[in-house]
Parts: C-alpha cells; sequence; structure tokens
C-alpha cells in the first residue's frame, strides 16, 4: 500500500463510518434518558427514502434533508407515544418500529428503484458527524440541561420529585435520536449510494446499536468504535478487490478466502468488540444509563 | 361532579378479558388503517382488502398455502415464547433457520442418491441441532461474558446467511446446476411426504402441532415452565428462590434453536427440496410478532400465525394484482405489533372518572 492508496483508502474509511456515526450518537442520546429504541434500522430506511424520493420530485437537497428529518420525527414520534404514553414495551415497540419501516420504506420507494440522481459532495456531512458528537459531548458533560437529561436516565423518580418533566426531556430525546437516525440514512441514500434499494441500510442500524455498548455510552467512543468497525468493513473490501487469499495451510482456506467470510467479518468485528467491551460486568453496569428500557408511571 | 377527562389508574391485577380482546383490537384497527392508506394510494380500499385478505384464502390451494406459511412461522413463535416468557431477547430466530436448513440439509445432500425411510428424521434431528448449537453462542456470550443478547443473535443471523451464500454458492453447488447458486435436489426419501395430494401442505404441519402442544404442557405443568415465567416476572423473586438463571437461559435459547432449526429444515425438505440462497422470507423475524400476537400462549400463538401468514398470502397478492411491493406486508406486521403493545395499556392501566373534591 503506497502513500496515494493510504489516502484513498483513509477516505473510503471516512465516508463510509459517517452515517454510522450519526445514528450511533442519535441512539446515545436516546439511551442517555433511559429509553432504548431498537428501530434504529427502521428510521434510517424511511430517512432514506424520504431524502431520495424528495429529491427526485423536487430537486432540493434542502427540502430532502428537511424531509428525512421531518420523516425520522414521526417514526420516533410513533415510538414515543407507545413506550411513553401507553407505556409499552421498548424492546417490543422498537423491532415492530424497524418491521414497520421496512415496509413502509419499500412501499415509498417502489416507483423509484433505479431512478438516477447526483449524489452530494460527502465531506461537509464527514465534518458534521465530527460536529455533532462533539456538541453532545459538551451538552452531556458541561451543561445544566445535559445534567437533567442524564439524571432522567439514571433515576426518572428522583428527577420527577426535582420537578422535571421525565416524558417531555424522554421525548425530546426520542425525537433527537429518531431525526440522527433518518438523517444518517438520507446520507446514505445521497451522498454515500446516491441511489434507492429496498434495505440499503443493510444492517448499519444495528451496528449503531452495538456501537452505543461499545462506547459504554460516552459519547466521544461513538466515534472510536464507529472508525473501528468503518475501518475493518473497507480493509476487508479492500482485501477482496486485490484478490488476497489464506495460503493453503490454514484450515479451511477455502472459506476464509471466499466473499462470504470477507463480507461477514464485520459483524464478527464487532461481536468479538462486544464480547470483550460486556465482559467486564460492572462498568456496564456502572456506566449504562440505570433506567434504561424501565417505563415511567407517575401514579395517580 | 365527574371530571371531564378520566384518569389513569394502574389495574390491581392485569385483566383477563382484555388479555384476550387486545390482539383482536390490534387486528381490527390495523384493518382500518390499512383500508386509510389504500385509499390514499388511490386504491377502492374494498377492493385492496379483499384483495389482500379474502380472495388469497377462497381456494382449498389457497388454505393449503396459509397453513404452508404459516407453520414455520407458529413453529418459531412457539420457541421464542421460551425465551421471551423469560425476557430472554432472542431476535436472531431467522439465522437459527438458516443453520437448521445447513446442518439437516446437508445431510439431504450428502445422501442424495440414498432412499431410506430413516433419512428424514436424520435430517430432522440435524436441523434441530444446528439451529440449537447456532442459538446456544448467544446464550453462551450472554453467560460468561455478559453480552448482550439482542445484538449478538442479530449478527448471526447475518453471518448464517452468508455461511450458506458460501456453501451454495462454493462447496455444495449443483454440479449439473448451470452456476446457479443452489444445490443438488434431496432424494424422495429426504422430502417432506405431502398430506394431500396436488396440494403444498406437508408432515411438517403435523410435527409442528406436536411440538406446539409438547410446549403447552412444558408451560403450564412443568417446573420449568413455571421457572421461566417467574424469571420473567421478577427476577429478583427468582433468585430468592433459587431458580439457576444460566441454566434457564441455555435452555430457552437451545430450545427456541432447535424449533427454529426444524422450522428451516422443513421449508428446505418440503416446499423447496433443495437449499438456495433465499429459503426463508424473513420467518424468523416475523415470528417475533407472532408470539407477541399469540400472547406467548400456544393457542394464542396458532391463531396468530394464521392471522400473519394471510400477510404474507396478501402480499403476493396486491403484488401480482395491484403492483405494491411485497414487503407491505412487513408494513401491516408492524403496524399490527404497535396497536398490540399500544393497546396492552388496557390489560395494565384503567380509565376512572373520579369525583373532583
Amino acid at each position: 500500500m503506497n502513500y496515494l492508496e493510504l489516502i484513498g483508502f483513509i477516505q473510503i474509511v471516512l465516508i463510509a463510518t459517517t452515517p454510522v456515526v450519526f445514528a450511533g450518537i442519535g441512539e446515545l442520546v436516546t439511551e442517555k434518558s433511559g429509553v432504548l429504541n431498537l428501530g434504529v434500522e427502521g428510521m434510517m430506511l424511511v430517512g432514506a427514502v424520504t431524502a431520495f424520493v424528495t429529491l427526485v420530485i423536487t430537486g432540493s437537497y434542502v427540502l430532502a434533508f428537511l424531509f428525512s428529518i421531518l420523516a425520522g420525527i414521526f417514526m420516533s414520534g410513533l415510538f414515543a407515544f407507545l413506550v411513553l404514553i401507553l407505556m409499552s414495551n421498548q424492546v417490543a415497540t422498537g423491532l415492530s418500529l424497524t418491521i414497520f419501516g421496512i415496509g413502509l420504506s419499500s412501499m415509498i420507494g417502489k416507483k423509484y428503484i433505479g431512478t438516477p440522481i447526483d449524489g452530494l459532495t460527502p465531506w461537509y456531512f464527514v465534518i458534521l458527524s465530527f460536529i455533532i458528537v462533539f456538541l453532545v459531548g459538551y451538552f452531556f458533560y458541561k451543561t445544566k440541561s445535559g445534567l437533567i437529561v442524564r439524571a432522567v436516565g439514571e433515576s426518572h423518580n428522583s428527577a420527577h420529585a426535582l420537578g422535571y418533566s421525565v416524558l417531555k426531556i424522554r421525548l425530546l430525546a426520542i425525537l433527537f435520536g429518531g431525526s440522527m437516525c433518518a438523517f444518517a440514512g438520507s446520507y446514505i441514500s445521497i451522498c454515500y449510494a446516491p441511489m434507492w434499494q429496498e434495505g440499503m441500510i443493510a444492517g448499519r442500524g444495528w451496528i449503531a446499536l452495538a456501537l452505543v455498548v461499545f462506547s459504554t455510552w460516552k459519547p466521544s467512543r461513538i466515534l472510536i468504535g464507529a472508525y473501528i468497525f468503518g475501518g475493518t468493513s473497507i480493509f476487508q473490501m479492500h482485501l477482496q478487490g486485490k484478490g488476497f487469499r489464506f495460503p493453503d495451510w490454514v484450515p479451511f482456506d477455502n472459506f476464509f478466502s471466499s466473499a462470504p467470510f470477507f463480507n461477514m467479518s464485520p459483524y464478527l468485528a464487532t461481536m468479538i468488540v462486544l464480547v470483550i467491551i460486556s465482559s467486564n460486568k460492572l462498568r456496564i453496569k456502572l456506566s449504562a444509563p440505570a433506567c434504561l428500557t424501565m417505563p415511567f408511571y407517575k401514579g395517580s | 361532579m365527574t371530571n371531564l377527562f378520566p384518569t389513569i389508574v394502574s389495574r390491581a391485577q392485569s385483566s383477563n378479558i382484555m388479555n384476550i380482546f387486545v390482539p383482536i383490537i390490534a387486528i381490527i384497527l390495523t384493518l382500518i388503517t390499512g383500508s386509510i392508506i389504500f385509499s390514499l394510494m388511490g386504491f377502492n380500499a374494498l377492493f385492496a382488502l379483499h384483495t389482500f385478505f379474502i380472495s388469497p384464502i377462497s381456494t382449498t390451494y389457497g388454505i393449503s398455502e396459509l397453513l404452508v406459511k404459516a407453520t414455520p412461522l407458529a413453529l418459531i413463535a412457539t420457541g421464542l415464547a421460551f425465551c421471551f416468557k423469560n425476557n430472554i431477547y432472542n431476535i436472531g430466530a431467522e439465522g437459527q433457520l438458516t443453520m437448521g436448513a445447513i446442518f439437516g440439509g446437508g445431510i439431504g445432500i450428502f445422501f442424495h442418491d440414498t432412499n431410506s425411510f430413516w433419512l428424514l428424521p436424520l435430517m430432522i434431528i440435524g436441523g434441530a441441532i444446528g439451529g440449537s448449537l447456532w442459538a446456544m453462542i448467544p446464550a453462551l456470550l450472554k453467560n460468561k461474558f455478559n453480552t448482550n443478547e439482542i445484538l449478538t443473535s442479530l449478527m448471526l443471523v447475518y453471518v448464517a446467511l452468508l455461511i450458506l451464500d458460501f456453501l451454495v454458492v462454493g462447496p455444495w453447488r449443483d454440479p449439473d446446476g448451470y452456476s446457479f447458486p443452489k444445490t443438488r435436489p434431496f432424494s424422495d426419501s429426504g422430502r417432506m411426504p405431502l398430506l394431500f395430494d396436488g396440494l403444498r401442505i406437508h408432515i411438517g404441519l403435523i410435527i409442528t402441532l406436536i411440538l406446539i402442544i409438547i410446549s403447552w404442557f412444558v408451560f403450564a405443568k412443568t417446573i420449568f415452565g413455571f421457572q421461566l415465567k417467574v424469571s420473567g416476572f421478577s427476577p429478583i423473586a427468582a433468585r430468592y428462590a433459587g431458580f439457576n438463571q444460566k441454566i434457564l437461559i441455555y435452555l430457552a435459547f437451545g430450545i427456541c434453536g432447535a424449533f427454529a432449526g426444524i422450522a428451516g429444515l422443513a421449508e428446505v425438505s418440503g416446499p423447496i427440496g433443495l437449499i438456495y440462497r433465499d429459503i426463508s422470507p424473513n420467518y424468523g423475524f416475523t415470528a417475533i410478532i407472532v408470539a407477541f400476537l399469540g400472547r406467548l400462549h400456544p393457542l394464542g400463538i396458532i391463531f396468530a400465525s394464521l392471522v400473519i401468514a394471510l400477510t404474507y398470502l396478501g402480499a403476493e397478492d396486491a403484488q401480482l394484482f395491484m403492483q405494491i411491493p411485497a414487503a407491505v406486508g412487513f408494513l401491516f406486521q408492524g403496524l399490527v405489533l404497535f396497536y398490540l403493545l399500544g393497546a396492552d395499556f388496557l390489560v395494565k392501566y384503567k380509565f376512572e372518572f373520579k369525583k373532583s373534591k
């Protein structure tokens, strides 16, 4: 790998990792407030298709991103209504949000598969992703509002007793998470791979969820995790492109040298990293918001 | 005077009547929402609903197809009930199904020129072992390393699908298959016997029913079923009672994986007859909805599997006659679960019109 190749490699890693950073930081804010939203994949899909279709119809990039974020707010608003007002099970509701999003996005996007668009340069978004992570970190650890959100996530009864509106704060955190996920989706369908295809998020939403655990709920570590993941995915594609093969003496060398094995390596890497991080039970217990997945019921 | 707005009051005991009515409410609300969506898309709502929910099952063949789709859904959902009852969120049944198809189907491919009565039972056992082993991975990681089973079981779905991909493109590809990524067909004795001539419904239905009855017995009448329930309701009570949560996790995952694996094997040795890439239209994920809609109760799961199987058939017909992508089925499945979870509110809480002082 010479100097130019290395620069190219880093560029691709930056471009490919950015959407996971957006989605990951959005989900982190939601989880900090004590709500687990497993609908990331679905919200990203709906965000991606909304941005794409808006762009095709109106030709305006601004409107595309705007509508995409609105779609994210709609999807996460639905989720918020169910888990906050009706106090439904967060895991099941998030799963149904993903399933709903898969159906909704392919229904909206049906007519637009294969429509060509002019992609947007990704660099502004790459920079934006770093800024947002910094801002979220600043918000949580340097501002009073950030402290309140964390308090709601750690102990909703105490926050309520102090007079903070637990539901309102959680609603805002969920909506922020939803809009970030939709924005990540729109980045994918407009900048990263300018097209629409059913299921084009391809598991990135789940990777983002894994990132939040990896980060032990600390914003800056979302970046580290995302780039470990982005780096391995691009590196394996690079090896595949070069026609890399394991030598014959490696057991199952045919399997390990095959495209499917390379394609599964990012998922395997995510799992291995998760295992390493979670194996320290105390660390997870101390850093996870204590009220994560617990519904808040005021009583009468 | 009474208040205009009711207050929400927590029920002392969850309402049994509501428990049964809520799924029905959810289905009715989904139908209403569905017809609104179809009208917005410019279809006659009645025509659309008829295409979606009535015409697919208006023939004997249609009913058989409904059962063909409901069988794997009911079987996997029953397996999932073992996990969900204990608040273990195994959402990787799709991967366990795939592994079952690979293990059991692999036996079928190895003996593709053998005809023996024992071949099919061997394949079914292979499928159960394959799915079960795959499910043991998230269970092991959860028990040993405290790893979140939602994420690991889901990651393993992608891994399993890619292993299947490797096999059908590489070593298991049919030498006479003109480079199409599929395996040799199984021998006749490696196929699930059909129940009726001309219909695709096969003996997997009977196997599923037997396993569901056994599961019902386990849930209702055994200590193990009781332990699952208690650990789900109150982990602390379960710990005081001395239940071994780790063993419960292994068992729940193992049983769920075995059921999903058998469902996967039944797909490849039933309607398909060989292995290729797309053996399952997301049965493993849809079964999650079936499990919740069926209230994690075997009888409920049977009804729920029929309802959800209908959304599959309806979506196929809608694709043919209305040019709507088949994924619209997921839209309905997501909606049904939304309404169900929302309406669950009525089980735990009630509205009261209190007199104001």
